[in-house]
């Protein structure tokens, strides 16, 4: 088949199945055009009454031009966007291993109960008295997120996890400009997360970039080496993106606070010790909580999510509005903290439909239920490194924690990539391990099977894997290299996307035009 | 435990397997003074039938919008969203399904998200537009870190009449940045005539003006955004209540250069504050300076078209620390709801609801302004607009609560000295009969 040419006209692919057919649709798999491409101009899919309108009173200022939005009915609708739902692969349809971001199955029952009238349909600002029940979800969920990890204080109101990220460095900040010494840098390790340091330059820090040790941990005399009194606070992950636990994390903690600066812990791989281990009790200052990973709130496809932040004792003067106070029965909401050193992160009070679901995943687990969910993620991302140690290369000494790192050792001259890899793992049904991150191991695999796999669904994805592995030493590279030959696309190619970008859809030029 | 589907007898033989004695083996590298020995201090699992009873009596403790005559805007507000949106974005291959970096095998996510940003764009006025923001606050803020890139100057001018959590997170997000800040953040001016031209100098990077602003006026933004352009800054248009982009003039024809937008008008529930939708928009020059994602067309390794996350060269998890963004997410499910929605309603449905929700406001004004002891500020007005009356606000906004009737969002939860204002929104939903229990419960209360 062809992999360096491109014909123009529509083509139906590889030679596995005979002919094209007239639509291009392959039964099931079924091509579906543009919104803008389907007939919809002029149309519209609601039945709404025309306004009572004498006079208008918009100043003159009324959109008068074309907007250029096509509508569409009911039934094509849910056609079109049903159509393109299944091109995605989603947990619901298989094991999800993407390292770093815990795809664990979503309960429905959150979904159920995010969307009561009681949660779904009421509005920030109605008077606080008419939305009790909501302050109590956000009471209870800052009590079941400060007794997880041990520290007093929270800020329920950051968005996502890179959110959160600049919450907690900024309370830092403050806390330090606050003792009259704000300090300039930021340690963070090479195997961050991105958003790590870019986090801490939107901070108006520096970063320092601390090297790992062969065992894949902090380099603790490297970071002694970097700490000095102008160092802010160190970023950690804890579990690290190497899948490993941080085992000198204590002594790491007692250097940096000894050096006048915070342990701030980016808390993205909590699902591995929920329930298990108090990050407080290690000594950390402030971790943020991604919502959609540990507590299982969907990633909805890149979003929403929710990103918490918990404080030890020392900053908890410094958490931004809003929060929620009780007095007695009444539950009050702090909007405005006057002269406030960290201010409102968002508009609001944070992602309450993430809150309320987070809580009701909670609920569900029970603080047992919540250790066990520790004990299989680690359980199985375990028995996934040890069933495939023997055809793959592990790039640290075991036990890991909730994640497997591989590197691409174990396919030194097959001529097949690590993207090569993650692309043959989509032909057979299964969404790509993260791949090349870490960045301190070379062609990284880092596979994250969660607890909510069964036995028989790591077996199975264990035995693709071997397969794969086997197939590239036995030198089959053409699987890899056509590979994804199976998917409602094959491979696309992202280096034109970014030199001319077409960002929105435009009309097609005049027939006569075309070629 | 329902969601958990090993078994003892799984975990035994998985131990076996790996020739490992307990589970707590694989915690070795956790250092024991750290380790609980049990279940924390917690209650303990339950089925779904006792939890989500525990729920429905929280939600119960709340007053749901749609079981009083209900009028709260101020940056969030209550639409009828279409059955079939709500059933198309919790579908299981939207719903969990992650970030599409595997482009492949997320097709569909990629393919509504450029149908959003064309929507948007087209909305708008602007050229291109992101993936979307965490919400329009949060956008408003990445808008400002943007014009200052853009231009490479600090000073930032918000109009006093710009929602004021979207000023506060402005100043939260250029707080701590390694260079000076001047943030001139003006009055509010409920009644308008504010006047912005006159602050302009050579420092600035940007105006922030939201239209339809803070108390509901709609201004004509031409002569401002010439302003702006002439001293070589960037013009920042606000936009709270998407739709209104169905009834007034586009702030890309007025001469914005960013818009940001909130778009949980479209598609997107209340949800008490969040998720919502932020929309981000500009024009085609500053693309390379925009936050947040971007998808873009290509073709695949056999010339047929798809979608990709594109320039990620402006991203955290290429650039780290030099990327125009900490951020690494979208709202995408609040996307896909807007982008079903504003599917359904096409223009025609747009420019439809946007003038019935003009007119129904235009009765409401009309029917308080007949309330003695009410005033009614505003001369123009989309959807929401803002009263005086002679008591405070926040008082009567709560004696209209205990009278079943949500009537609006006292200024005073906002500005301390504006204690007798109150904005007020309406939109399809409201009947003539909500209207007419408002005009009731406020004429009592004012008595």
């Amino acid at each position: 088949m062809n992999r360096q040419g491109r014909p123009t006209g529509p083509s139906v692919s590889t030679g596995e199945t005979a002919g094209a057919t007239w639509t291009g649709n392959r039964a099931l798999a079924l091509d579906e055009k543009l919104l803008f491409e389907l007939d919809g101009w002029g149309r519209t899919g609601v039945d709404l009454p025309e306004a009572e309108l004498q006079a208008d009173r918009l100043g003159g200022l009324n959109r008068n031009k074309p907007i250029g939005l096509p509508g569409l009915s009911e039934p094509q609708a849910v056609r079109h966007y049903t159509r393109l739902s299944r091109k995605n692969y989603a947990i619901d349809m298989g094991l999800f291993p993407l390292g770093s971001c815990t795809m664990k199955h979503n309960p429905r029952l959150n979904e159920k109960v995010a969307g009561l009238a009681g949660f779904a349909d009421i509005h920030p600002l109605q008077p606080v008295s008419t939305v009790q029940g909501a302050l109590e979800v956000m009471e209870q969920l800052a009590y079941w997120l400060t007794t997880l990890t041990g520290m007093p204080g929270v800020a329920l109101s950051p968005k996502a996890g890179a959110h959160g990220e600049l919450c907690g460095l900024m309370v830092i900040r403050a806390a330090l400009e606050a003792r009259g010494d704000a300090r300039s840098r930021i340690l963070v390790p090479e195997s961050a997360h991105g958003t790590n340091p870019a986090t801490a330059a939107l901070c108006g820090y520096t970063v320092d970039s601390i090297p790992a040790t062969p065992a894949g941990r902090v380099d603790v005399n490297a970071m002694v080496a970097k700490l000095g009194p102008d160092v802010a606070a160190l970023m950690l992950t804890n579990p690290n993106t190497c899948g490993l636990f941080e085992s000198d994390i204590i002594e790491i903690a007692e250097k940096v606070h000894a050096a006048g600066a915070f342990f701030y812990c980016d808390g993205a791989n909590f699902n591995a010790i929920v329930g298990k281990v108090r990050p407080g009790d290690l000594g950390i200052d402030a971790m943020h909580i991604n919502l959609h990973k540990t507590f299982s709130t969907p990633h909805g496809g890149g979003g929403p999510g929710a990103g918490p932040v918990v404080f030890s004792e020392a900053l908890m003067p410094f958490i931004p509005p809003a929060y929620v106070v009780r007095e007695g029965q009444e539950l009050r909401l702090v909007e405005d903290v006057p002269h406030a050193q960290v201010g409102r992160m968002t508009a609001f009070h944070g992602q309450m439909g993430m809150f309320v679901r987070a809580l009701t995943y909670m609920l569900s687990h029970g603080g047992d239920g919540l250790r066990q969910v520790a004990e299989d993620a680690v359980l199985n991302a375990n028995y996934i490194r040890e069933s495939l140690k023997d055809v793959m290369t592990p790039s640290f000494d075991g036990p890991c924690m909730h994640e497997a790192l591989f590197d691409d050792r174990f396919l030194k001259d097959t001529g097949v990539s690590t993207l090569d890899f993650a692309k043959a793992l989509i032909d057979e049904g299964y969404h790509p391990m993260t791949m090349y991150f870490p960045l301190v191991v070379h062609g990284a695999m880092l596979v994250e099977p969660t607890e909510t796999e069964s036995k028989e669904s790591l077996d199975d994805f264990i035995g693709a894997m071997r397969s794969l592995a086997l197939a590239a030493k036995a030198g089959d590279t053409e699987r890899f290299a056509a590979a994804p030959r199976f998917a409602p696309v094959g491979r696309l190619d992202e280096t034109r996307a970014a030199r001319t970008p077409i960002l929105t859809w435009q009309e097609p030029e005049p027939k006569a035009a075309a070629e | 435990m329902r969601y958990l589907p090993l078994s003892d007898a799984d975990r035994r033989d998985m131990l076996a397997s790996m020739g490992v004695g307990a589970v707590d083996d694989l915690f070795r590298d956790v250092p024991q003074a750290a380790r609980l020995d049990g279940p924390l201090d917690l209650p303990r699992q339950q089925g779904e039938l006792e939890v989500q009873r525990h729920m429905e009596a929280l939600a119960a403790r709340n007053v749901s919008a749609g079981s009083v005559p209900f009028f709260v805007g101020a940056g969030a507000y209550r639409h009828h969203v279409p059955a079939s949106v709500q059933h198309l974005m919790q579908r299981g291959e939207f719903l969990t399904a992650y970030t599409p970096y595997q482009p492949e095998i997320s097709q569909g996510t990629l393919q509504y998200l450029f149908e959003f940003q064309t929507q948007v764009a087209r909305l708008t006025g602007m050229d291109v537009a992101n993936a979307s923001m965490y919400d329009g606050s949060t956008g408003c803020g990445e808008a400002v870190l943007m014009a200052q890139r853009v231009t490479k100057r600090r000073k930032v001018i918000l109009s006093g009449n710009l929602h004021p959590h979207y000023a506060d997170v402005v100043d939260t997000v250029t707080r701590f940045t390694p260079e000076e800040e001047t943030i001139v953040r003006r009055a509010p001016a409920p009644q308008g005539g504010e006047d912005l031209i006159g602050l302009i100098d050579e420092a600035t990077s940007c105006v922030v003006v939201q239209n339809p602003d803070f108390f509901g006026q709609i201004n004509d933004l031409t002569d401002l955004a010439a302003a702006v352009h002439e001293a070589g800054a960037l013009l920042i248009v606000v936009v709270t209540e998407a739709v209104s982009l169905g009834a007034i003039k586009s702030p890309g024809e007025m001469g914005a250069d960013i818009v940001v937008g909130e778009g949980q008008s479209i598609g997107n529930s209340l949800n008490f504050g969040g998720p919502y939708l932020g929309l981000f928009a500009t024009r085609q020059k500053y693309v390379r300076q925009m936050p947040g994602r971007l998808c873009g067309e290509t073709v695949d390794s056999e010339g047929r078209r798809g979608f990709v996350l594109t320039l990620s060269t402006r991203e955290q998890h290429i650039r780290r620390e030099k990327a125009t963004s900490n951020i690494c997410t979208n709202s995408g499910l609040c996307s896909l709801a807007f982008t079903i929605h504003m599917t359904l309603l096409g223009e025609e449905g747009l420019r439809r609801l946007a003038r019935l929700n003009h007119a129904k406001a235009i009765k409401t004004a009309d029917t308080l302004a007949r309330v003695p002891g009410v005033e009614v500020l505003n001369e123009t007005f989309f959807n929401e607009f803002t009263i005086r009356v002679p008591r405070p606000a926040a008082q009567v906004v709560e004696l209209l609560a205990q009278r079943k009737v949500l009537g609006g969002v006292p200024v005073s939860r906002f500005h301390d000295e504006l204690d007798d204002l109150i904005v007020l929104a309406v939109t399809e939903t409201n009947t003539d009969e909500d209207i007419a229990a408002l005009a009731a419960a406020l004429t009592e209360v004012l008595q």
